[in-house]
């Protein structure tokens, strides 16, 4: 008989399967609807995750026979995640009363998917990085046509689900190339092989080419990016929230850990399909918000944006890069829970609306939530004193080590055209006459928009600590 | 006594200055009540808070030690060490001018804004006080990002002064005064991050005595100009100024010209010239022949306008034609010509806005054509519009004279030809504002509501006399301020001109090398 793995690296993310579980059975056997109580469970099993991975090993462990790892840069990103996530669930209770579709399925499935990241975010094989990423997958689609009765919603979980399968398929692919190449399918084994001579590997590009448009079409970066837009919009808003934080987060850390890692050594090959992604996504995220008339389809593809940013942090492919990478995405977290939670609070006489036009004159009518969404607003433009200035000082600024000064040049004005109708949200709201006020937020909605917006400017005065913490994640990264 | 002497010597002056119309700011914020009620004393703070630190800022050029070109009152707080950057403030006698001119500024801006502002006026008194607090802090800074965020920030509460208490086309006016200024920054950025990427640090100081290869200094220099040039604003970029003064409010205006365009003058002398000085010499052809088309042109343009605003926003470019030749003529008249002008004209400027303000307030019209005759039923107002006039128009005696005089002196050390031409900018100067002031204060005054217009009210009294006095004072005795700035303009054109001097040698790698390297 074998010995038993070492489980003391994976104890958060047996803890979420387990409680998973049990608030599973919790919700069938209670008569009552709930929701409510099985949303509390859920954000306290992922405090007590987080908890266990503060408290658990930092420094590198591996364990499953090398499948698992666990790393500074690991217990970052699962952090974030596990913030992002939670957050989102407790936007998503606010709103599933209020619509009156409470399930208690919702926080359960919700859990499922964060636990599908965090297995991603720990994958050092490519089996354990499908298992973890269809883990997350499955559970999204489902949420994406949670609201079932609702066509908009059955239709982004449908479309969702078939080009997500069609991006699996093409990661599977990859990853079988990669595998018939490479010898194996260990990160580890992978780094060894490709260090050996880097340049004899061309089944092995061709299947990184493949692993990378899987990976984009889950980060949505364009050209993998037309989904996003009808999912966005499609899904209800709450879950459109969490999927533009935490699936974000873990497939980007997952991109890192992938190309950082077992592909380190091939960057020469890698490097230059990123700064097309990163370039595309830039220019397309800033181009084609500017038309959009419906807000949820606007952050689709201000993410899409970020996303491009994001990527120049990869693209260089040097530790600055990936600390850069890093806390734009912990920027990125927070202003687009804070700004979800704005749109949420877009209300009038009880019925949602989001179209960019019902914003109008906002400023007079609803002060409070008009300068949340200006704060935020400017923070996504990044324009100082606002956080969003610094996450992309920082990738601008690998870049430019790097040597790519084309790419942050770019990138920079493709920010000036982002800009544009980033400050159109608050031309609608100060600069238009008032339609109808919205109904105040309620205490959790109007708690999280504050608190993000209060967040942009501390994140922007206290940066340090923060910053310190993406460095000391991405000192765990195997780049030079 | 002596307690009390210790706590103000101990105080972070710069930071008080800076952050206490933050302050007021939060106060406004949290006024509750009757709308009318909240905008009345949102109005009150933000005078007291605007005064209050008119005064503080007073201390500094009471304070000021002139003999030394060193930087005054600094402070340091260690902001992101991983990156070098730190939260450093200090003033030398070319900043500290412009934090007075600043503060002395917002509370005339605030008094301006009394009755003209109606609507949201809580709104727009915290607007108006951040934007003191990014512009003092402009002024102040000693670290490259610092300013740039001070820099940036300014765009946030100006773009909505202009977009919710403009007329005309407001928000068109906004969006292009945003998007021009936004796009030459970011440019500016590049040139911050790839100096700190040479040196290691975001620090003014240092960066001074930093050299760069000369190659990598001109597209520096080409970035930090994308920058300066639309905020000066230069000719042919400054098409959104008119736009934004027209459509701007009164105050709006003022500032506007008054101290928002001194950060593109002030960005030259404070990086572009000491920084970069191979490529600034090797550049100022250039800005010479682009400033001399702003004098000229923009001072014909300024003829024909029927619009009081849009002609005073002509004049401002052209006058700022002057600065930028003034400025790179690097040599002592020149460039305290350069800053004596930028402080006249943020002054006299600012006051010719605040006198079409006062006709504009009573007729709600900016067109020439409509007034007529003002000296009849409106002496007092007729003389306050004079001095102005005479002001921009460089009359000896006046502000305006000093400046612009001082620039030329320096240009005809430089070349005859930029000050010859400059020169002609001075008549039709003189041409654009007679005209404009015999059609609007002399004639005959036959129409019946500008006849039924009041004289200037005890408010506006108040708001225009301490302009005059400073107008006259620099006019008459302008050797208090150039004796503030002289011996940093002397080290500024020293440090200058011995950089010239020596070989290119000894100097830093180029990232431009990078670049290349990676493009292939």
């Amino acid at each position: 008989m074998s010995t038993m793995p070492d489980l003391v690296p994976a104890y958060p993310e047996i803890f979420l399967a387990l409680a998973g579980m049990a608030l599973l059975m919790i919700g069938v056997f209670r008569t009552k609807d709930s929701t409510g109580l099985l949303t509390w469970l859920a954000v306290a099993a992922m405090g007590v995750a987080a908890l266990l991975i503060v408290n658990g090993p930092q420094g590198p462990v591996k364990t499953f026979s090398g499948m698992f790892v666990v790393n500074s840069f690991t217990v970052f990103a699962k952090l974030l995640t596990l913030a992002g996530a939670a957050v989102s669930l407790w936007l998503i209770n606010a709103w599933v009363h209020k619509e009156q579709i409470a399930r208690f399925e919702l926080p359960v499935i919700v859990l499922f998917a964060t636990l599908g990241m965090l297995m991603m975010i720990s994958a050092n094989d490519l089996i354990s990085l499908y298992v973890g990423l269809e883990l997350q997958s499955l559970a999204l689609y489902v949420l994406a046509s949670y609201h079932r009765n609702n066509l908009r919603s059955t239709e982004a979980g449908v479309k969702y689900f078939v080009l997500g399968a069609l991006a699996s398929g093409l990661l599977l692919y990859g990853s079988s190339l990669v595998y018939g190449f490479g010898g194996t399918t260990s990160f580890d084994g992978l780094a060894t092989a490709m260090a050996s001579a880097p340049q004899s590997h061309v089944g092995v590009i061709i299947g990184i080419v493949f692993v990378i448009s899987g990976l984009a079409f889950k980060v949505s970066a364009v050209p993998f990016h037309m989904w996003t837009p009808d999912v966005y919009e499609g899904a209800p808003t709450p879950i459109t929230a969490f999927f533009s934080v935490a699936p974000k987060v873990a497939a980007l850390s997952l991109f890192l850990q992938v190309l950082a890692g077992p592909f380190a050594p091939l960057i020469g090959q890698w490097q230059q399909v990123i700064v097309f992604i990163s370039l595309l996504s830039m220019g397309w995220g800033a181009v084609a918000a500017v038309a959009q008339t419906n807000i949820k389809r606007l952050m689709a593809y201000s993410s899409i944006g970020h996303v491009g940013y994001a990527l120049i942090g990869l693209a260089v492919g040097t530790t600055e890069g990936a600390r850069g990478m890093l806390f734009y995405m912990l920027i990125y977290v927070f202003m687009n829970l804070g700004t979800f939670a704005v749109i949420l609070s877009m209300r009038v006489k009880g019925r949602a609306v989001e179209d960019i036009k019902d914003l109008s004159g906002i400023g007079k009518t609803n002060p409070g939530i008009a300068i949340a969404l200006a704060l935020l607003m400017f923070s996504m433009a990044g324009i100082p004193p606002l956080a969003g200035f610094l996450g992309k000082y920082f990738v601008f600024m690998a870049a430019i080590k790097a040597g790519m000064v084309p790419l942050a040049v770019f990138g920079l004005l493709a920010s000036v055209v982002a800009a544009f109708y980033y400050w159109r949200l608050v031309k609608i709201m100060y600069f238009d006459a008032p339609a109808d006020a919205f109904d105040p937020p309620d205490t959790a909605t109007g708690f999280i928009m504050t608190a993000c917006t209060v967040l942009m400017l501390v994140l922007f005065f206290e940066s340090a600590p923060f910053v310190g913490g993406a460095e000391t994640a991405a000192k765990a990264l195997s780049f030079g | 006594m002596d307690a009390l002497v210790t706590f103000l010597d101990d105080l972070p002056i710069l930071s008080v200055i800076t952050f206490l119309p933050v302050v007021g700011a939060i106060i406004i914020l949290s006024i509750r009540g009757e709308e009318a009620v909240v905008a009345q004393q949102a109005r009150q703070v933000a005078l007291l808070v605007t005064v209050t630190t008119f005064l503080l800022s007073l201390t500094i050029w009471f304070g000021f030690d002139a003999s030394t070109a060193a930087f005054q009152f600094e402070e340091k707080v260690d902001w992101l060490p991983q990156l070098n950057m730190a939260y450093r403030m200090g003033v030398d006698g070319i900043s500290m001018p412009f934090v007075i001119l600043s503060t002395f500024l917002t509370p005339i801006c605030i008094l301006a804004s009394w009755h003209a502002i109606e609507k949201m006026v809580r709104e727009y008194m915290i607007a108006f006080l951040i934007l003191e607090t990014m512009m003092v802090g402009m002024f102040c800074a000693l670290d490259m990002v610092l300013f740039y965020v001070f820099f940036e920030g300014v765009l946030m509460p100006m773009f909505l002064i202009i977009g919710i208490w403009g007329g005309g086309r407001r928000v068109y006016s906004a969006f292009k005064f945003f998007l021009y200024t936004l796009t030459g920054s970011v440019l500016l950025l590049v040139a911050i991050l790839a100096m700190y990427l040479q040196v290691g640090t975001t620090d003014i100081p240092t960066l001074m005595n930093a050299k760069f290869a000369a190659n990598m200094q001109y597209w520096l220099w080409l970035g930090m100009f994308a920058s300066f040039a639309v905020k000066m604003p230069m000719w042919p970029v400054h098409t959104w100024l008119p736009d934004a003064h027209v459509d701007a409010p009164t105050a709006g205006s003022v500032i506007l010209a008054g101290v928002l365009l001194k950060m593109g003058g002030y960005g030259f002398l404070r990086l572009s010239m000491p920084m970069l000085p191979e490529a600034s010499a090797y550049f100022a052809p250039m800005v010479f022949t682009l400033s001399i088309i702003a004098v000229i042109y923009t001072s014909l343009v300024a003829l024909v306008q029927d619009d009081m605003k849009k002609l005073i926003a002509y004049s401002s470019v052209a006058h700022m034609g002057y600065v930028t030749i003034g400025i790179f003529t690097a040599n002592k008249q020149g460039v305290e010509g350069a800053i004596f002008q930028m402080l006249s004209h943020g002054v006299v400027s600012g006051a010719l806005f605040l006198c079409v303000g006062v006709v504009y307030d009573r007729l709600h019209t900016r067109e020439i054509a409509r007034y007529g005759g003002l000296a009849n039923n409106m002496p007092k107002y007729a003389f306050a519009f004079m001095i102005f006039m005479l002001a921009s128009v460089g009359l000896p005696g006046t502000s305006g004279f000093v400046g612009e005089f001082l620039v030329l002196a320096g240009a005809f050390q430089v070349n005859t030809w930029v000050s010859l031409l400059a020169a002609t900018g001075v008549i039709l100067g003189a041409a654009y504002m007679l005209y404009l002031y015999r059609r609007v204060v002399y004639g005959e005054l036959v129409k019946d509501d500008v006849k039924a217009m009041l004289d200037l009210d005890a408010r506006e009294i108040a708001i225009l006399a301490p302009i005059i006095v400073v107008v006259m004072w620099m006019g008459v005795y302008p050797s208090p301020i150039l004796d503030v700035m002289s011996v940093s303009v002397d080290n500024l054109l020293t440090k200058y001109h011995a950089a010239l001097a020596t070989p290119q040698a000894a100097m830093l790698p180029d990232v431009a090398e990078r670049v290349v390297a990676w493009l292939k």
